[in-house]
């Protein structure tokens, strides 16, 4: 296995409604940010692999005009996956891993959902069969997800209202933020229910961002970073689909993805998780084994803001930042998609 | 450049999909259609899977038309939530539950609409039955939703 | 009756799941500042800075350079054909009479051909190098059917050599 680190992150300001630029054109400048970051020419990014989805973008093929912002000519090596772009850096892991010629590796995840209706244009990930027909949104799943552990006694909706506080209180120190302050968990409480037991704090905001990572290997990683942030363990699991026959408060494909990533053979100071709902906080923070002393979501998480097909990226690049900067020397990233956490991705970055 | 510069327009992204149902989830659509009958499919664990799946997950057992199951048409909610904005896209017109019920002979929960007339009504672990619609299509949108079941 | 009883008993082997979402559609920066300038009668195109080309439809990167492209101009609606088809299947939806020639007309002093018609002419005396200028509608919108389509000027070709590049 080499050793591969991320050595850049950039981002766009989150916002809830890019009034004026498409989703390219958001990405351009994220683009070149983040190549001027690590010291490296678009000539000199070995692979290319970006995470969007089409039906966020209302178009097909959308990723196809994303090239347009990194300068894709003469043709580059590149691909794509109609995923979280978290899981276009995986593919750059493993693209590293299998041809050394690939020494530097571009990610980068994009969407304007501000175009549609993202909790129920969501549904159409689920099963087409006897799910989709249905129109049940991702805030009334997720509150299946919520209830199921307040009946089971694992929680309160004063805890999901903490997870909130928490998270937009971290929120104020990050300069992206689009949702910030400090609240608290009564005065949270007092709005009313979206999908009951879930309030609109305990989901995420409605977000236009894009995010780009560079990742690099060995002896580059060194030349171009002072303290780059290597990848020490990775993978992700999934669980069966259909929530009906899952139990909700677990994520048993987070809790082996934890495992095989090693989250437990060290001090992890610092953990970035893609909770997109209060509830999913709980439950991760208990499958990925962290203890109380590790700060959870210094960013503010996904409750700052909510790029979606890139917020799962986001993670991986709040955490190597701030070990890139010497802030943490040991973090945990982590990835989710699909319905109630049916599919995660878990990462250790450290320092060295 | 203003915001109100930028062209914008109203746009439908629509696939009027035809799905193929298979053998197994065909007779689940067929009983909805024809008799009024929820069906499940029992793996060789002994697990009842509702609606029922081609293949057990955790085995990858094959599964056979021949282990499909008759389920009751009532169950218990196990989780629920009250929504009380309806989506637009939805059937659902009036501020509604969604519910993981798990029908009676089942050992998996099957997510649908529990219409009641308030959240105050709900409850985990109340009694729901299917309520049919009078013109059944063979799709999951032949029970209407679900409601209390009487006291018995 | 019997009949009927029949198709109902047929087991059910397909189900209808339509999908139709609705979007706000935007267009962002640059195609905004494009469509805007058709609805008043002009092209606009911009420059890379750093490999000098000219785009049309004016792009807020270089596609090739990865940096910012310069302020839009103006740009002549007249050029060549670099390349063409000629359309004789009626497709779906298909509003134009078969056939018709469907061309990319590389606009003088630009470097990214415009995909659009050609016509008062016959569709066999097109020809690549042909020199064509934009016939513009009546009411202009924020549109590219704005240009109705492209005709011949009857200028002498442009010589292969001259946009042997764009190919």
């Amino acid at each position: 296995m080499r050793d591969i680190a991320i050595i850049a992150f950039a981002q766009s300001a989150n916002k809830r409604n890019e009034q004026i630029y498409n989703e390219a054109e958001i990405l351009a400048p994220v683009a070149r940010e983040a190549l001027q970051k690590a010291g490296l020419k678009k000539e000199e990014i070995d692979f290319t692999c970006s995470g969007s989805s089409d039906y966020l973008a209302g178009q097909p093929f959308s990723f196809v005009i994303a090239l347009n912002a990194i300068g894709a000519w003469p043709p580059i090596q590149e691909s794509h996956v109609e995923a979280d772009a978290a899981w276009a850096l995986y593919e750059c892991w493993i693209a590293m891993q299998a041809d050394e010629s690939i020494n530097t590796s571009l990610v980068y995840g994009f969407g304007k959902q501000s175009m549609g209706s993202p909790r129920d244009v969501m549904n159409i990930l689920n099963d087409p069969y006897v799910e989709t027909p249905l129109w049940c949104d991702t805030i009334s799943m997720a509150a299946l997800q919520g209830r199921a552990l307040i009946d089971a006694g694992l929680a309160t909706e004063r805890d999901f209202a903490a997870v909130a506080a928490r998270n937009l209180k971290h929120a104020k120190s990050n300069p992206k933020a689009q949702c910030k302050g400090d609240f608290t968990v009564d005065e949270l409480l007092r709005s009313p229910t979206l999908a009951s037991p879930l309030r609109k704090h305990d989901c995420p905001p409605i977000t236009d961002g894009a995010c780009v990572v560079i990742l690099a290997a060995g002896d580059t990683a060194k030349k171009l970073c002072k303290r780059p942030a290597w990848i020490r363990g990775i993978d992700h699991r999934i669980d069966v689909q259909a929530i009906g026959r899952r139990d909700l408060t677990r994520a048993p494909s987070a809790q082996i993805a934890a495992e095989k990533a090693g989250v437990g053979a060290g001090k992890v100071d610092i953990a970035e998780l893609h909770a997109l709902f209060t509830p999913q906080d709980i439950i991760l923070r208990k499958e990925l084994g962290l203890a109380s002393d590790c700060v959870i979501n210094p960013s503010g998480g996904v409750h700052q803001g909510n790029p979606m097909m890139g917020t799962g990226l986001v993670r991986f690049g709040e955490v190597a930042d701030r070990i890139i900067r010497g802030e943490a020397n040991r973090g945990v990233a982590h990835a989710t998609q699909g319905p109630c956490l049916q599919q995660n991705m878990v990462a250790v970055l450290e320092g060295k | 450049m203003a915001a109100e510069e930028v062209l914008r327009a109203e746009h439908v992204l629509e696939f009027p999909y035809k799905r193929s149902v298979g053998p197994i989830l065909g007779r689940f659509f067929t009983e909805l259609r024809d008799n009024q009958r929820i069906v499940g499919i029992r793996t060789k664990r002994g697990q009842v899977i509702v609606p029922p799946a081609e293949v057990d997950p955790e085995t990858l057992e094959d599964l056979s038309a021949d282990a499909i199951v008759p389920v009751a048409n009532a169950g218990v909610v196990k989780s629920w939530t009250w929504l009380s904005d309806p989506r637009p896209y939805s059937a659902y017109k009036k501020p509604h539950a969604w519910a993981l019920i798990q029908l009676d002979g089942a050992d998996t929960s099957l997510l649908h609409a529990v219409v009641v007339e308030s959240e105050a009504k709900m409850t985990t672990g109340m009694r729901v039955k299917a309520v049919w619609k009078d013109e059944r299509q063979g799709h999951i949108t032949d029970i209407a939703h679900f409601a209390p079941e009487a006291a018995k | 009756m019997s009949e009927a009883q029949s198709t109902e008993k047929k087991p059910v082997t397909y189900i209808n799941t339509p999908v139709a979402v609705k979007y706000d559609y935007t267009a962002g920066k640059a195609t905004s500042d494009f469509m805007r300038a058709v609805a008043q009668g002009k092209i606009l195109g911009n420059r890379c800075p750093q490999c000098n080309r000219v785009y049309v439809p004016n792009f807020l990167v270089c596609v090739q350079c990865a940096v910012p492209m310069g302020e839009p101009f103006e740009v002549p609606d007249s050029g060549i054909v670099l390349t063409f088809c000629i359309v004789n299947i009626k497709f779906y939806d298909q509003v134009l009479e078969v056939p018709y020639v469907s061309a990319y007309v590389l606009l003088d002093g630009t470097d990214l051909p415009l995909m659009h018609l050609v016509q008062e002419c016959n569709v066999n005396d097109v020809r690549m190098g042909m020199r064509v200028k934009a016939v513009w509608k009546e009411e202009l919108s924020p549109s590219l059917e704005s240009i109705r389509y492209f005709k011949p000027t009857g200028e002498p070709d442009a010589a292969l050599e001259t946009f042997k590049e764009y190919l």
